[in-house]
């Protein structure tokens, strides 16, 4: 077939009114759904650190927990089962995500030495070794025996103990025992979990 | 797999058939919003923000803990601060979580010109679908609570999706979820309904708000989004949710007479020129035309 310029002009015009009369819709479909963004991702249950109610919430990571899978957060939401909240929470356990993911977030520890004015590394150990250091010297040169009746008291005043909200029942039972191993008699958590 | 439980009932712009409509048996969706017991928290808007990943722009102060003016095309879920003098002179707040009401006959879709750029699914669920919006903010006329917000770098226009993609897979809506002080709930429309009268006659009955009623307006053939209001005679008090919102008549006016006036002058156009192409043929060339050759006939 070789068509001359008129017949191919009569026959682009017959074809573009059919396909305006009986309808050519080139889109598979008028709506696509966004897919749930947890479909597959892991699940892992946590505790909100912010406040002393102790929120349960789930932290949604991409993979299966697969090896060659770096984990990351994609959401946070509450945890229905758990009977604090019961999947709710409030504006402040909502946004963990962010807090997760913040670049600001505090990943190694720190020190910063008496009278000094600036954040240093530290590796875990000498943090470990020196707080140890720390605890020992305080107290033997603190520790009270007898108190000014003359009664045995066997504590240490100049030590406290502060702990934070997600500490589990399991771990706060260590933290008494081994404070009062001490005699530190200032201790005090924020968990009610 | 979605689309085997979301099917389409409405759409915009789109001429013929649609094909979820009438083809499901299927309970409408609703959220229910007890606004005697919201504390102004604004989880709801967190998780909203953190589910749909959306960015938080600056904004301003307007002398009340409200976050923002109104909502944005980045910011579907908002709670209005509004100070309320009561008759005794004390002051009481009422805080409303504004978004997009779900509304059965949605203003936002009857004014959308584009072919699939508004949808409403068979469970309620009004959506937008940027991809096939052309950008002309007609949603936003069409809107009578003002909710539809238009994205000035990519012109397209955002609200909320009552999460679409968490309630197809059988899941809540994120705001409903957060919300700790079980104001909100999620349901179908009858069970909503039920609890919202429920919730309505007792306050009547054992709280001091006589007229404690529920929002569900008629005007727009209901929405799914309902309210229990202190006062269901004065909503305007609620940062001016409208008494009985209807989509505005020129709206109605240009998608119905207008439109098969416009259809019918068209094609009475084309047959009238057939008409007269028959009867008179032609236009007769002038002596002084010029044939092909370039010389006068």
């Amino acid at each position: 077939m070789n068509p001359t310029r008129r017949d191919f002009l009569k026959l682009t015009t017959i074809g573009g009114a059919a396909a305006a009369v009986f309808g050519f819709d080139l889109k598979p479909a008028f709506a696509q759904l966004r897919t749930l963004k947890i479909a597959r991702a892991s699940e892992t249950r946590s505790t909100c650190p912010y406040c002393a109610v102790g929120c349960g919430t789930i932290i949604y990571t991409i993979g299966d927990r697969a090896k060659n899978v770096t984990a990351q957060v994609v959401h946070v939401e509450g945890d229905p089962d758990h009977p604090t909240n019961r999947g709710t929470l409030c504006p402040k356990g909502s946004s963990l995500q962010q807090e997760i993911m913040n670049d600001r977030r505090l990943l190694k520890p720190l020190v910063r030495r008496p009278g000094g004015t600036e954040w240093q590394d530290i590796s875990w150990d000498d943090a470990i070794n020196e707080i140890a250091a720390q605890v020992k010297k305080t107290r033997d040169e603190t520790f009270v025996e007898k108190d000014a009746a003359g009664r045995t008291v066997n504590r240490l005043e100049s030590v406290a103990w502060i702990g934070g909200c997600t500490d589990t029942n399991e771990f706060n039972y260590l933290v008494v025992k081994s404070m009062r191993a001490l005699g530190v008699v200032h201790l005090e958590n924020q968990a009610r979990v | 797999m979605s689309q085997e439980i979301l099917r389409i009932q409405k759409i915009s712009g789109h001429a013929g058939s649609v094909p979820g409509e009438d083809t499901q048996r299927q309970y409408t969706v609703c959220k229910l919003i007890d606004t005697t017991t919201c504390i102004g928290c604004k989880a709801c808007e967190v998780a909203c923000m953190e589910w749909n990943d959306l960015p938080f722009g600056e904004t301003v102060f307007g002398n009340t803990y409200q976050t923002m003016p109104e909502t944005r095309w980045n910011y579907w879920n908002l709670i209005l601060f509004n100070e309320h003098e009561r008759e005794d002179g004390t002051l009481m707040w009422l805080m409303r979580k504004n978004q997009c009401m779900h509304c059965a006959e949605p203003g936002c879709l009857a004014a959308c010109p584009a072919d699939g750029a508004i949808v409403q699914y068979t469970n309620g669920i009004v959506d937008f679908q940027q991809a096939n919006c052309i950008g002309c903010g007609y949603c936003i006329t069409g809107c009578p609570f003002d909710i539809p917000k238009m994205n000035p770098k990519t012109n397209r226009v955002f609200k909320c999706t009552l999460c679409t993609d968490r309630v197809s897979e059988g899941l809540e809506p994120a705001c409903i979820k957060s919300c700790p002080t079980g104001c909100l709930h999620f349901g179908s429309k009858v069970d909503m309904l039920d609890l919202a009268g429920k919730r309505a006659k007792q306050l009547r009955e054992h709280s001091n708000f006589q007229n404690a009623g529920v929002y569900d307006p008629q005007g727009v053939g209901g929405t799914g989004v309902i309210y229990v209001l202190h006062d269901a005679t004065k909503p305007e008090i609620y940062g001016g949710l409208p008494r009985d919102p209807h989509v505005p008549w020129t709206v109605k006016l240009w998608k119905g007479p207008l439109k098969w006036l416009g259809n019918v002058a068209m094609v009475g156009g084309l047959i009238g020129l057939f008409v007269h192409y028959l009867r008179f043929g032609p236009k007769a060339r002038e002596d002084e035309d010029i044939n092909p050759r370039g010389e006068k006939s």
